[in-house]
């Protein structure tokens, strides 16, 4: 008995003796601040599956490698929301719309030491379309009729019909380049342009990204990024507050930054993303399938007092789907502004003063937080609510999304330019308006202006029909140690962009 | 030999029913893999190819005998979702686990032992009954709230070590010990509190023995007495509780894996579970189960060592 012991003893003796002898520096060793090649640690939620964004959904893969791994023939201007060049230099668009042509840059090769021509614009823009991608997104790909080498700095993409929106979809992930000799092994083994490449994938723990000496464009200043994944909130801002990591680059607990504001070792970040939070509204069956109800709903709900509660007051007030960077927003303070009087009005008018609703929500904090100032101020005008959480992805997905089994829900709608969704019936709102289908297919055909003033359109339309209520856009929240420059304010596209980040 | 054969059939039975039980929990489970791995949006074909290439579109029974046989090898199949093989994610994983479960089991020994026995000697004094007393708040302190204070505590108010994360011991072995220390505590702290009941009562029963009496009565001091005669059949109950607290102990590393983050058992089954990955959450399940048979196993041997009556049975 007391020989089995020893090991144990000495192992714990050993402890203390390590945890004291090291007493006072928190700083791990290898890591000391300051160093030009002490990795940059950043602390993130959701952790990829896999290193594969073709095969398998979720926005943590684009997340670490978009931009910064793979890059596209364009991307997206975090702050202006306008699409730049980036592995094509230039471009033209036909009159008609349906001929782009690429002028590549050249000199760049992938991390496998391959050159990226327009032999590989092919490659990747046409396994986009064929069975190699799994996830749903591809079909942002379905517009293109064929690609041509023309040269190999010169690449022309043909459209079967005029499409707005094919170019924005190429900053996503579908527009991400392959070199043909690299994909396979993407769930393990990625190859890109980018200025980046990943080192080491410890599951359950860190991404490693490694700057790569052969890139293109100008090399960024870090060498090395650490992603680093904390499923609990808690744990990251501790880890921010013991020097374990350098930057939260998602805040999940906004609660929290109460205690940044005003500590000069930190800076705390807060700008705009995609995420509009969505208070889901079956339009094709129960109570909620009769617009009085649903603008009712909408005019019960103080905006304010929800973002209040569920986000600590961080984030935007907005009115339909469509977040300030768009170049279509517009403020709609006066569809349904809050009037718990005119909402118990049209209840009655509608003949059902007290209607009783499922309330099934994704388990998010967001969304669990905001369920409840919902149903209390449902309940205030007389309607009922059982609130439901469902576990987020899996039987959220199944009951909500693809059965549509719910009267209310709630989750955040995080893709891009995803008003689209309001001219697909099938989608869970199950919302059908012939006159917002045909806005959208018109966006997709017309000029620049035209595109702007369809989307308007469609914008006040959904929020007139109350297709859906918008509790609020979430915020892209960063805190970091104070020497931590470049930064992105907004969040806006699936990247987070890496390329510019410095210290000092 | 009988005794062996018999033990060795009940080892199997278990892992056998087991694997049926895990395998029906999973695929009983409302969320398709096929699905959460497409994403939103998914076309229905998409998802049947998915599933084919999956082989969830086969029969259940297929689907269970097709892993279940590959077990005995070790193969553990290959994950739907990170599309890697399981058995050597699990291993790397458990290695985690198991360092945060003796480390926290050393910890209670250390704890329990001297308090336990410290708290029967002097029952009838103060000293007795405050040890008594501590341990019983201990018992109540789940092991995730201890985590919580401690890095709060030790890490975000003093300083002194890491809130968390994983360094293994053969990269930097003293970063190692800095960010078990704490997790072992919450885990081990806890448990100690739990152990030094138990030690308290088996060494209270041993010393109102008769063999313990005849020892003081030959001239030895009370505690000579204990330590040459009363502290193995103390320790015969002090190890069953042992083994059934390495089964708490375990479970309480899934929640302390969490609140430290570390990328033990815990958080692979917890992100399984999320991400539906069947195959992955059956086989950490079963080597969960594995592990507390194998325990159950140990305690037995353990047993006949400290009490030699029962070798003859064995």
């Amino acid at each position: 008995m007391h020989a089995k012991l020893r090991p144990g003893i000495l192992l714990l003796a050993g402890a203390l003796l390590a945890a004291g002898c090291s007493a006072g520096s928190t700083a791990s060793p290898g890591t000391a601040p300051g160093s030009p090649d002490a990795p940059l640690r950043i602390g993130l939620t959701a952790e990829p599956a896999n290193l594969d964004f073709t095969r398998t959904d979720g926005a943590a893969i684009p997340e670490a490698l978009l931009v910064n791994v793979y890059e596209g023939l364009v991307e997206l201007n975090q702050q202006t929301g306008e699409i730049e060049p980036a592995l094509a230099e230039s471009w033209t668009v036909s009159p008609d719309g349906l001929v782009y042509d690429f002028t590549l840059r050249e000199g760049v090769t992938f991390s496998n030491g391959e050159a990226f021509t327009a032999d590989d614009v092919k490659f990747s823009i046409e396994r986009v379309k064929s069975d190699a991608w799994t996830v749903s997104l591809k079909s942002g790909m379905d517009a293109v009729a064929g690609v041509e080498v023309v040269s190999p700095t010169h690449a022309r993409v043909t459209l079967s019909r005029p499409s707005n929106s094919w170019l924005f979809r190429m900053t996503t992930r579908i527009g991400a380049m392959f070199d043909p000799s690299g994909v396979g092994d993407l769930a393990n083994a990625p190859v890109g342009t980018g200025p980046y490449t990943v080192s080491e994938f410890r599951r359950g723990d860190r991404l490693v990204l490694t700057r790569r000496d052969d890139y293109w464009g100008e090399a960024p200043a870090i060498r090395q990024v650490d992603l680093q994944y904390f499923r609990d909130a808690t744990a990251a801002v501790n880890a921010l507050l013991t020097d374990g990591i350098d930057v939260i680059g998602t805040v999940q607990a906004p609660e929290a930054l109460a205690q940044f504001d005003g500590d000069s070792r930190f800076q705390v970040i807060e700008g705009t993303t995609n995420g509009e939070v969505t208070l889901a509204m079956n339009n094709a069956s129960g109570p909620t399938s009769d617009v009085r109800v649903r603008r009712a709903i909408a005019m019960a709900i103080d905006h304010q007092a929800v973002l209040d509660t569920a986000w600590a007051g961080r984030g935007a007030l907005i009115d339909t789907m469509v977040p300030p960077t768009d170049p279509w927003h517009q403020p709609l303070p006066d569809v349904t502004p809050y009037n718990p009087e005119a909402a118990r009005a049209l209840l009655a008018e509608a003949g059902t003063p007290n209607p009783s609703l499922r309330f099934r929500i994704a388990n998010l904090p967001y969304a669990v937080a905001a369920a409840q100032v919902v149903q209390s101020q449902l309940a205030a005008v007389g309607i009922q609510t059982q609130i439901e959480p469902l576990e987020m992805p899996a039987r959220w997905l199944e009951t909500v999304f693809r059965n549509a089994d719910y009267d209310l829900s709630i989750v955040a709608h995080v893709e891009p330019r995803d008003i689209s969704t309001f001219g697909q019936p099938g989608y869970y709102w199950r919302y059908t308006n012939p006159e917002v289908q045909r806005l959208l297919a018109d966006s997709e055909t017309g000029s620049a202006e035209q595109q702007v003033d369809d989307l308007r359109q469609v914008g006040r339309l959904i929020a007139e029909d109350a297709a859906a209520d918008w509790l609020f856009l979430l915020p892209n929240l960063i805190v970091a140690d104070a020497d931590v420059k470049g930064l992105p304010q907004n969040r806006i596209g699936e990247a987070l962009d890496l390329t510019a980040l410095s210290r000092g | 030999m009988l005794q062996l054969v018999r033990r060795t059939a009940v080892f199997a039975a278990g892992l056998v029913v087991a694997s049926v039980v895990v395998f029906a929990f999973m695929s009983v489970l409302p969320g398709d893999p096929a699905r959460v791995a497409l994403g939103v949006n998914a076309t229905e074909e998409a998802v049947a190819a998915t599933r084919a290439a999956f082989g969830t579109d086969r029969p259940l029974v297929v689907q269970y005998l097709d892993w279940v046989s590959g077990l005995p090898v070790g193969d553990f199949g290959r994950s739907y979702v990170t599309d890697v093989d399981i058995g050597p994610q699990i291993v790397d994983r458990l290695l985690v686990t198991t360092w945060l479960v003796f480390s926290g089991m050393a910890v209670a020994l250390v704890v329990a032992l001297p308090l336990g026995v410290l708290a029967a000697v002097h029952h009838r004094r103060a000293g007795g009954t405050a040890i008594t007393a501590f341990s019983q708040i201990g018992v109540a302190v789940p092991s995730f709230l201890a985590g919580i204070l401690l890095v709060t505590v030790f890490a975000v108010q003093l300083g002194w070590l890491p809130s968390g994360g994983w360094t293994p011991p053969a990269q930097d072995p003293v970063d190692f010990l800095r960010k078990l220390l704490l997790p072992a505590l919450a885990l081990g702290l806890v448990q100690g509190a739990v152990l030094t009941r138990y030690v308290r009562s088996a060494v209270l029963d041993v010393l109102r023995e008769d063999y313990l009496r005849t020892a003081r009565s030959k001239g030895l001091t009370p505690g000579r007495a204990l330590v040459r005669h009363g502290l193995r059949n103390a320790a015969i109950p002090v190890v069953t509780v042992l083994g059934l607290q390495l089964a708490t102990l375990l479970v309480g590393a899934v929640v302390v894996e969490r609140v430290f983050v570390i990328p033990g058992l815990g958080s692979l089954l917890l992100d399984g579970v999320a991400n539906r990955d069947l195959l992955l959450v059956q086989g950490v399940v079963i080597v969960l189960v594995l592990a507390v048979l194998v325990v159950n196993f140990l305690v037995d041997v353990a047993y006949t060592v400290l009490d030699p009556r029962l070798r003859r049975a064995a």
